[in-house]
């Protein structure tokens, strides 16, 4: 017990706490924002309902990334994810484009 | 190792603990202040015992109308709400050349009230602005929200046995109680925090989440509100004065539209220019979704220039579950059913507050930190309803007719409520709970009865109106919970000074 106090304790472990802190909620926004262009601007129909239905799973998709941040078995893999899912969604919305009118 | 904890509900629990601590007083504040908004027309009522004037929506809006012409014939725009069968009075929002006012206009006369005061919208604001200015209020009010959703969803993967956690309960031991309250008071209504926490989110999406409204509209954020209501008739001022056509044609003309539905609310544009517009908007009480149906008039000659019936698909679903956060849907049992588990929400966040200081304190003696999250505590716990009793108290207290009496109002609650959070803080807990529980007690025992309560309690009585003594038990009823509160904490710490007393002698 001791020893693992003493390792919560440690700069490592901060790092470690700070680095998914960060992950879980920025990066967890900054995936959900992402994720958000890209349906906005797949969604068929008119302009406004891809925007609601990009804004509608962009909030599902906050819980499960700040749990996926604190799971991931380290930061570099947590932020890794985190990454990963933001490009893609990104690079889903740059090809798309915007609508016309 | 780089896991935080071992094993995957140890990390949940972790989490599900640190970011509920980290917002859980802005949440309690918001859950406490959203369930009294469950009922906001009720608790104006209250606040407003003499002006128990009623008439018809259309006869009240014409005198409302009537009495801003002359009053605030300059104005940029009136917003009206029509009374209805909860609320008597019409809700007002309008300029005078300068900031707009909101006050409760008599449904027969027209004037404002003469006791002043917000009401229930002070609970309401309070809910997502939280007494902040724009837009940081709504904006910590969203990263709230988005707080409480990972906390419940860590909450829920953290959970050994949900359902064996529906009938568990042990008293009286500490740790143990305050952890079963907690899971109970989660797990029993955890659809309903669900669905309040999601849906509390979308009403604020244009600010915590425009970037779908970037992606297909870019900086054109007109073009994005127009798609939204393409209903919405904005003409500019033409800067030649005329006066309104009578509004109660109009009136009349939106609900034949509507198909013999009920308008709620009637907005004006420049009511004393030539290019005036009057808006009148459909009622959502008769349906889940807030969609919008609206008819506009020319303000002077009174002809139709636009109308607009929501129904399309993707607007509908964002209107419904708009509609699902606001309940005004929901009438007779699902009102309280709304309002009870909004309590369960804000019961579930004060335990789990508390909760965090009683695993610690139970492990060892409390780090500083944990001190002071344990003052805190104590502090919003009991100081913001007393901050809301105050408020009720000084509705009461406050002469009719003050200057700037509604502002009045809310300065004595934020300042009750600051005076107990300082308290909180100076005292010890152990002393701390019982004072503010018993200052809460007073001030709800208080309420119903200083300035003419009693005599408004038999006047309502008398009509045969029961908005008036609900309340009052409620009031009452919160008191009990508070004394209860006070004998359980006084009682615990002669328990262990009898039991330390005992270890001494033998």
């Amino acid at each position: 017990m001791g020893a693992r106090a003493a390792e919560r304790r440690g700069w490592r472990y901060r790092g470690n706490v700070a680095a998914r802190v960060l992950a879980g909620s920025l990066g967890a926004y900054g995936v959900a924002a992402c994720l958000a262009m890209a349906v906005a601007r797949l969604g068929g129909g008119g302009r406004i309902d891809g925007v609601i239905a990009g804004t509608l799973c962009a909030y599902l998709v906050v819980p499960a990334v700040a749990v996926w941040a604190f799971l991931a078995r380290g930061p570099w893999r947590a932020w890794g994810g985190v990454a990963v899912l933001a490009a893609v969604f990104a690079a889903l919305a740059w090809m798309i484009g915007p609508p016309a009118r | 190792m780089s896991a935080i904890r071992e094993g995957t509900r140890q990390v949940m629990a972790w989490l599900h603990g640190w970011t509920g601590l980290a917002l859980g007083w802005v949440l309690f504040v918001m859950c406490l202040a959203g369930t009294m908004s469950v009922f906001k027309p009720e608790i104006s009522r209250w606040m407003r015992p003499e002006a128990t004037a009623s008439a018809g929506r259309v006869e009240a809006i014409a005198a409302a109308t009537n009495w801003l012409a002359t009053n605030a014939p300059k104005s940029t725009g009136w917003y009206l709400t029509a009374p209805d069968d909860r609320a008597n009075n019409v809700e007002a929002t309008y300029d005078t050349g300068g900031d707009y006012v909101a006050r409760a206009l008599d449904p027969v006369s027209g004037a404002p009230v003469a006791r002043e005061t917000l009401g229930g919208e002070f609970f309401y604001r309070l809910h997502f602005e939280l007494e902040l200015p724009y837009p940081w209020g709504r904006w910590l009010a969203s990263i709230a929200a988005l707080t409480m959703l990972t906390a419940l969803v860590t909450g829920i993967i953290a959970h050994r046995r949900i359902f064996r956690d529906f009938f568990t309960f042990r008293p009286s031991k500490g740790q143990r109680s305050w952890l079963d309250g907690h899971n109970a008071l989660g797990v029993l209504a955890m659809p309903f925090h669900l669905m309040i926490t999601f849906s509390g989110l979308l009403t604020l999406a244009s600010l915590n989440m425009p970037w779908g409204i970037v992606a297909n509209y870019g900086n054109d954020l007109a073009a994005a509100y127009h798609d939204l209501t393409p209903g919405a008739v904005d003409r500019p001022a033409a800067g030649r004065p005329a006066t309104l056509a009578p509004i109660a044609p109009m009136l009349r003309e939106a609900e034949r539209r509507f198909g013999g539905a009920s308008f709620s609310r009637v907005s004006i544009a420049n009511p004393g220019d030539a290019a005036s517009v009057v808006t009148v908007y459909r009622s959502d009480a008769a349906q889940i979704g807030a969609t919008v149906a609206e008819v506009s008039f020319d303000g002077p000659s009174g002809r139709v220039i636009g109308a607009w019936a929501e129904t399309r698909p993707a607007v509908g679903t964002y209107a419904v579950i708009y509609g699902l956060h606001m309940g005004r849907f929901a009438n007779g049992v699902l009102r309280w059913l709304y309002f009870l588990g909004g309590a369960m929400l804000t019961l579930a966040v004060a335990s789990g507050m508390i909760l965090w200081v009683v695993k610690r304190r139970e492990r060892a003696p409390l780090s500083f930190g944990n001190g002071i999250v344990e003052r805190l505590n104590v502090g919003i716990l009991a100081g913001v309803p007393i901050g809301f009793a105050a408020f009720l108290c000084a509705n009461r207290l406050l002469p009719p007719g003050l200057i700037d009496r509604a502002q009045l109002e809310v300065t004595i609650a934020l300042d009750a409520a600051g005076i107990a959070l300082l308290v909180a803080l100076a005292v010890a807990p152990r002393l701390g709970w019982p004072l503010l529980l018993g200052v809460l007690a007073l001030l709800c025992l208080a309420a119903p009865i200083v300035g003419n309560g009693l005599t408004y309690l038999a006047q309502a009585l008398a009509r045969g109106d029961f908005v008036l003594p609900v309340t009052d038990a409620l009031l009452v009823a919160v008191a009990v919970a508070a004394l209860v509160g006070v004998r359980t904490v006084t009682r615990r710490r002669s328990d262990t000074r009898r039991t330390m007393r005992g270890r001494a002698m033998a």
